[in-house]
C-alpha cells in the first residue's frame, strides 16, 4: 500500500506489499477471461475478439506457452552450466508474451526488450539465435527484417521511440501494418517512454504500447515507478488504455487485437498494461530473496498462466493424452535442439570485432584492424594468439 | 554559380535531397512554418508537406529515437537539433542506438540519419546556445562527424551526409550563417570531394594550421596576416572530424614540419588532441617542434561579454603559429 508519509521518515516509496491492487486506482478494472482456476468468464467487450479462437488454437497457445517455458528453463540451466554468460528468465510472463504476439500479423513490426523471448519465439526466431547474445557470440542474434522483430533492447524504454518512429514511417507509406513496443513497468519511468507516448499521440501513429507490469524492476517494486496504476497514465497523453490480466492468455490476446485493430484502421496508439509477475530473478545474476517476500511469489504461483490455461482445457475436455504427449515431445525436442545449438555454436573470429562498425570504409579503423592482424600474426598461429590475448 | 548565404546553401542542399529521394524526411523543432530559428529550412514544409518536413514535439530524445524507428523502416531522417547545447537529451539515443545499430545487427539495419547541429559561439547568446560538443561524437564509434566552413561545402556536404548509409553529425557554424559565397548548385555529388576528405585551403611551407567550421575563416585571415610577416602558413580545413583525413594532414606536416590546431571547443580530449597525438605518432621525425593547440579553454562556455576571450581569434592563432615556429610569443621562456 502507498504511504504518504515520505516527509516523516525520509524519502520512501511506501511500505510492504506490491500487489496490483495496492496501486492507487483511478481507472478501469482488470480484464479477465479465464480465472486462475481455469473458468471461462464472459466479458461483453472482450469476448467478441477471441470468439474465433478454436479448441485447436487453444491447444496451440498452450503448446506455445509450455515450449517457451521449457526454452526458458533450458536457458537458465545452460547459464548455470557455464554455457551462457547470463539469462533473463520470463517465467510467469508466458501468457502476456504469447497472447500478444499471436495477435499480430507477419508484417507488423515488434520492438522488444531483452526479456521478450516468448515474443521472439512466436515470431519465428530460432531459439539458439535467442540465446546467441547471452552466450556472448553476438550483440544480437537475428536479422530484424527476416522476422519483423527488432533486436532486443537493453537500454530501458529506448525501443518505445523506435516503435513510434517506425509507426510514423508506416503512416507515411500509407500501409496498414502496426508497430508494437514491448517494455516493462520500470520503463514507464524513463523519459523515452513518455516522449514516445507524446509523439504517438501527437501524430496518431499506429503503435501499440504493450507494457508487461511484472511488478519488479530488478529489486524495485512497481509502486516506486508509479503512484497510480500504470494504464491510467496513458489518459494523460490522450491515449486509450486497457488493463488486462497478463496471466490470462485470452484476455491478453483480446486486448492486443483491439489495440491492433484500432491502429490498423487509423485510430492511433493504444496502451496495454498486462498485469503479470516475474516469478524468477531479473537475470541469472540476481537474487530476489534479498528484496521480496516468499509469500508474494506463492500468491502469484497460484495464478500461474500455464496452469490456468491447462485447467481451462481440462474443463473443456480438451486436455487429451495426445495433446499432452505432443506438447511434451515438442518441448523436449526444442530444448534438445537449443542445447545442442548452443554448445556447438561457431566461435566468432578475432577480426570480426572490426566488422560492420560502418557501412563504408573508414581508414583509421581499417588501420587499427591492419595493425591488430599484424600483431596476431606475430604469434604465428592467430587463433592461439587470440586465445592467449583473451586469457590475460 | 550563385551567390548565397551559408544558411541558404544548406537550405538548397536539403531541398535537392528532398527532391531526389522520397525517403528523405526532415524532423525538428520549429522547422516547419517558421523555417527553423535560423531559417535554414525556410519554405521546405510549404513545398514538401508536413509529412516530409515534420515539426516535432519539444523532446530531443524523442526526435532522435523516432528517427531511429524511421530509419528502421527505410527512411533517411534529417534531424535538426535547434542549438548545440540542446543535443544532450538526445545523447543516449545517438550513442547507444544510432551509432551502434549497424554493428549490433551485423549490418542488417542501417542508420542513414543526418543530425544537423548549429554549433559554436560568437553571436552573444545566452547559456547553452554557443557550445562545441563535437568531441563527444568523434569519440563514439559508428558515427561520422563533419563540419562545414563555407557555403559551397555546406550545400554539397549536407547532400553527401544524407546520402551516406552511416549516421552523420553535420556541425554548422552558426556565426557564419549570414556569410555569403559562390555556390555551384549543379555540382554533381559524385564529382565533389568526398566528405571524409580534408581540403588544403591555402598552401604554405612554414607551418600547417588546421581548423574546421567557424575557425577556417579566422585561420585564413591569420595566414594572410602571417604572410605580411613573411611566414608561409598552410591552412587545412578538416571538414571531416571523424574519420580524420590523415593522408592530407601527414602530407602537409611532412612538408612544413610544424603543426598548429585550432578549435572553439575546449582543449582536453578535443579534436586538436587527437590530431596532435596521431600526427606525432605518424610523422614524429618530420616534426621540428611540438604540435600546438589554440583552443577554447577548459571552462563551461562563458557569458557572452567574455566569449571573445574564450574563442580563438586571429591574434591568438598567430601567437600559436609563433610558438610552433619558435619565434617570440606569449609563452616565451616558459617550459612545457
Amino acid at each position: 500500500m502507498f504511504t504518504d508519509d515520505a516527509g516523516k521518515g525520509g524519502i520512501s516509496a511506501g511500505g510492504p506489499g506490491n500487489s496490483a491492487e495496492s496501486n492507487r486506482r483511478t481507472g478501469g478494472d482488470l480484464v479477465q477471461l479465464i480465472t486462475p482456476r481455469g473458468e471461462r468468464v464472459s466479458h461483453p467487450e472482450f469476448d467478441p475478439w477471441v470468439q474465433d479462437v478454436s479448441d485447436e488454437q487453444l491447444g496451440a497457445l498452450y503448446e506455445d506457452m509450455v515450449v517457451i517455458r521449457r526454452i526458458d528453463t533450458e536457458a537458465t540451466a545452460l547459464q548455470r552450466q557455464g554455457e551462457l554468460a547470463l539469462w533473463p528468465p520470463l517465467l510467469g510472463q508466458e501468457a502476456s508474451q504469447i497472447g500478444s504476439a499471436r495477435a499480430l500479423r507477419d508484417d507488423d513490426f515488434v520492438f522488444p526488450s531483452y526479456r521478450d523471448n516468448g515474443v521472439a519465439y512466436c515470431r519465428g526466431v530460432n531459439p539458439e539465435d535467442i540465446v546467441k547474445a547471452w552466450r556472448g557470440n553476438a550483440l544480437a542474434g537475428w536479422d530484424p527484417y527476416t522476422v519483423n522483430v527488432a533486436t532486443q533492447q537493453i537500454i530501458i524504454g529506448a525501443q518505445t521511440l523506435h516503435a513510434t518512429g517506425y509507426a510514423m514511417g508506416i503512416q507515411n507509406d500509407g500501409a496498414d501494418s502496426v508497430a508494437v513496443a514491448y517494455f516493462g513497468d520500470g520503463a514507464t519511468s524513463e523519459g523515452d517512454v513518455n516522449e514516445a507516448l507524446v509523439f504517438a499521440a501527437s501524430f496518431q501513429s499506429p503503435v501499440v504500447f504493450f507494457c508487461q507490469n511484472n511488478h519488479w524492476a530488478i529489486s524495485e517494486p512497481v509502486r516506486l515507478q508509479s503512484h497510480i496504476q500504470i494504464a491510467d497514465r496513458a489518459a494523460g497523453f490522450g491515449i486509450p488504455s486497457m488493463r488486462v490480466d497478463g496471466n490470462d492468455v485470452l484476455a491478453v490476446m483480446a486486448a492486443t487485437r483491439i489495440a491492433i485493430d484500432r491502429a490498423r484502421h487509423g485510430g492511433g496508439p493504444t496502451f496495454i498494461e498486462s498485469v503479470t509477475y516475474r516469478m524468477g530473478p531479473h537475470t541469472t545474476a540476481d537474487d530476489p530473496t534479498r528484496y521480496r517476500d516468499a509469500n508474494e511469489l506463492e500468491d502469484w504461483a497460484a495464478k500461474d498462466p500455464i496452469a490456468r490455461l491447462k485447467s481451462l482445457l481440462e474443463r473443456k475436455g480438451l486436455l487429451t493424452e495426445d495433446l499432452e504427449t505432443a506438447v511434451g515431445a515438442k518441448a523436449d525436442a526444442v530444448a534438445k535442439a537449443l542445447r545442442a545449438g548452443t554448445i556447438n555454436m561457431p566461435e566468432p573470429q578475432p577480426l570480426d570485432i572490426f566488422k560492420h562498425v560502418y557501412s563504408t570504409p573508414h581508414s583509421p579503423l581499417d588501420r587499427q584492424q591492419d595493425h591488430y592482424s599484424r600483431y596476431l600474426a606475430s604469434f604465428g598461429d592467430p587463433a592461439e594468439a587470440a586465445s592467449e590475448e583473451g586469457a590475460r | 554559380m550563385t551567390k548565397m548565404t551559408f544558411a541558404r546553401a544548406i537550405n538548397s542542399g536539403l531541398r535537392k535531397s528532398l527532391e531526389n529521394d522520397p525517403k528523405v524526411i526532415l524532423m525538428g523543432e520549429d522547422i516547419g512554418a517558421l523555417g527553423g530559428v535560423f531559417r535554414v529550412t525556410d519554405g521546405l514544409q510549404k513545398d514538401f508537406g508536413k509529412h516530409r518536413v515534420v515539426d516535432t514535439p519539444l523532446a530531443e530524445s524523442g526526435i532522435m529515437g523516432t528517427a531511429v524507428g524511421l530509419a528502421y523502416r527505410g527512411y533517411r531522417p534529417v534531424v535538426e537539433i535547434q542549438f548545440d547545447g540542446f543535443i544532450y537529451p538526445a545523447f543516449d539515443q545517438i550513442v547507444s542506438q544510432v551509432a551502434k545499430m549497424h554493428y549490433r545487427t551485423q549490418g542488417a539495419v542501417k542508420m542513414p540519419i543526418t543530425i544537423r547541429v548549429p554549433f559554436g559561439g560568437g553571436i552573444g547568446s545566452p547559456e547553452h546556445h554557443s557550445e562545441s560538443p563535437e568531441a563527444y561524437f568523434t569519440h563514439t564509434s559508428g558515427l561520422r562527424v563533419i563540419s562545414v566552413s563555407n557555403p559551397q561545402d555546406a550545400f554539397t556536404m549536407i547532400q553527401q551526409a544524407i546520402a551516406s548509409d552511416d549516421p552523420v553529425l553535420y556541425f554548422e557554424p552558426k556565426r557564419r550563417y549570414h556569410d555569403k559565397g559562390e555556390v555551384d548548385e549543379t555540382l554533381d555529388l559524385s564529382a565533389a570531394l568526398p566528405m571524409e576528405k580534408a581540403r588544403v585551403v591555402s598552401e604554405g611551407t612554414d607551418v600547417t594550421l588546421v581548423a574546421y567550421g567557424p575557425l577556417v575563416k579566422t585561420a585564413k585571415d591569420a595566414a594572410l596576416a602571417a604572410a605580411d610577416e613573411g611566414v608561409s602558413v598552410e591552412v587545412i580545413d578538416l571538414r571531416s572530424l571523424a574519420p580524420l583525413d590523415f593522408a592530407t594532414l601527414e602530407a602537409s606536416v611532412r612538408k612544413t614540419g610544424r603543426l598548429v590546431i585550432t578549435h572553439e571547443a575546449s582543449q582536453t580530449g578535443g579534436i586538436g588532441a587527437e590530431v596532435a597525438a596521431s600526427i606525432t605518432e605518424r610523422c614524429f621525425y618530420h616534426l621540428e617542434a611540438a604540435p600546438v593547440r589554440v583552443t577554447g579553454f577548459d571552462v563551461p562556455y562563458p557569458y557572452s561579454k567574455l566569449e571573445m576571450h574564450h574563442l580563438p581569434g586571429l591574434d591568438r592563432i598567430l601567437d600559436g603559429v609563433d610558438r610552433a615556429l619558435g619565434r617570440p610569443n606569449s609563452l616565451s621562456g616558459l617550459e612545457g
